[in-house]
């Protein structure tokens, strides 16, 4: 009955997280680096999240696909 | 009215996506351990995401300011949806063998014909199995209704397109007795990973303070780009496979 918590925290990470932690880590820089940028400048540019999203893709599926060539 | 559209889109392809994988679960218990339990199963498993999105959405409306559930709704849609965009655009390239629920549904209903029945009443096996099955699947799309719904205030809309593709699915699956393996999944899956990193992107910079050309409008073009990006990132990858590797040659 106890393990319980530690189930919901083991499916919460497995659900965000998963095999792909470049992409938890990198959603999380884009957000925080939009915020920083926000918060300097008083509006941040709105390229900026679509162009890191997009290098965050590549570099993403790159890893995988240099994964499953191996 | 355009994102609302898009909203309900969105949810309606990524719940039928995984109606059809939940279906084929049930299907496979139904067959085999009885239609009652199944059914019963999956009926409750339902009811539990119902719920989920009863008991959640309103209290997140009513206690977190708009911009922070903004932010951590667009992030959570963003990371949701770059790992349906990467596995679509992998499995479309050749990386990953696409999902075969034929194959699936056979193993299944030869690893359920081999276990034991009890004589009367319910089956429990066929009752959790579908429980389990279309709650796994379900929960995914509890998640995209609530973000989805919540960021945009249209949670209603959200809840309706979901339960639309689950009787949609549900009853196509129903009508023609199998799993529905000629669904385009991998194409369906494309299509919502670009509309939920769309959603992300958008939601996720208006939570901290970006402000978006045109509004809602900008969704169009978001979605325009990410759509096409995936297409040359598949071309891309596609011709990088055929091509033998310095290292492979010789």
């Amino acid at each position: 009955m106890s393990q319980w918590p530690l189930a919901v925290a083991r499916f919460c990470y497995e659900f965000v997280v998963g095999d792909t932690p470049e992409l938890a880590i990198g959603v999380a820089v884009i957000v925080g680096a939009s915020w920083a940028l926000s918060r300097a400048a008083g509006t941040a540019p709105f390229w900026f999240g679509p162009v890191a999203v997009v290098v965050l893709l590549a570099v993403s599926l790159r890893r995988g696909a240099s994964r499953r060539r191996r | 009215m355009t994102g609302t559209v898009l909203i309900a889109l969105a949810v309606f392809a990524a719940c039928a996506v995984e109606m059809v994988e939940a279906l084929t679960i049930v299907m496979a218990s139904g067959l085999t351990r009885g239609w009652r339990s199944s059914l019963e199963g999956a009926g409750v498993a339902v009811l539990c995401l119902v719920v989920l999105v009863a008991a959640f959405g309103p209290a997140l409306i009513h206690y977190v300011p708009l911009d922070v559930l903004r932010a951590v709704v667009g992030s959570l849609l963003l990371v949701l949806g770059l790992q349906w965009l990467r596995k679509a655009i992998l499995r479309a390239a050749g990386f990953i063998a696409q999902r075969d629920e034929d194959d699936i549904y056979r193993k299944e209903v030869e690893r359920l014909s081999g276990i034991p029945r009890q004589s009367a009443g319910r089956d429990a096996v066929g009752f959790v199995l579908s429980f389990k099955g279309v709650l796994l699947e379900g929960l995914e799309v509890v998640m995209i209704v609530l973000t989805l719904g919540l960021s945009s205030g249209h949670l209603a809309v959200a809840s309706l397109a979901a339960f639309a593709a689950v009787l949609v699915v549900g009853a196509v699956g129903i009508a023609v007795s199998r799993q529905l393996r000629e669904v385009p999944e991998n194409a369906m899956k494309l299509g919502v990973g670009v509309m939920l990193v769309s959603f992300g992107t958008f939601w996720g910079g208006e939570g901290v303070g970006v402000g978006w050309p045109g509004a809602d409008l900008s969704l169009l073009w978001l979605l325009a780009g990410y759509a096409g990006l995936s297409w040359v990132a598949i071309q891309l990858l596609r011709r990088s496979r055929l091509t033998p590797h310095l290292g492979e040659v010789g």
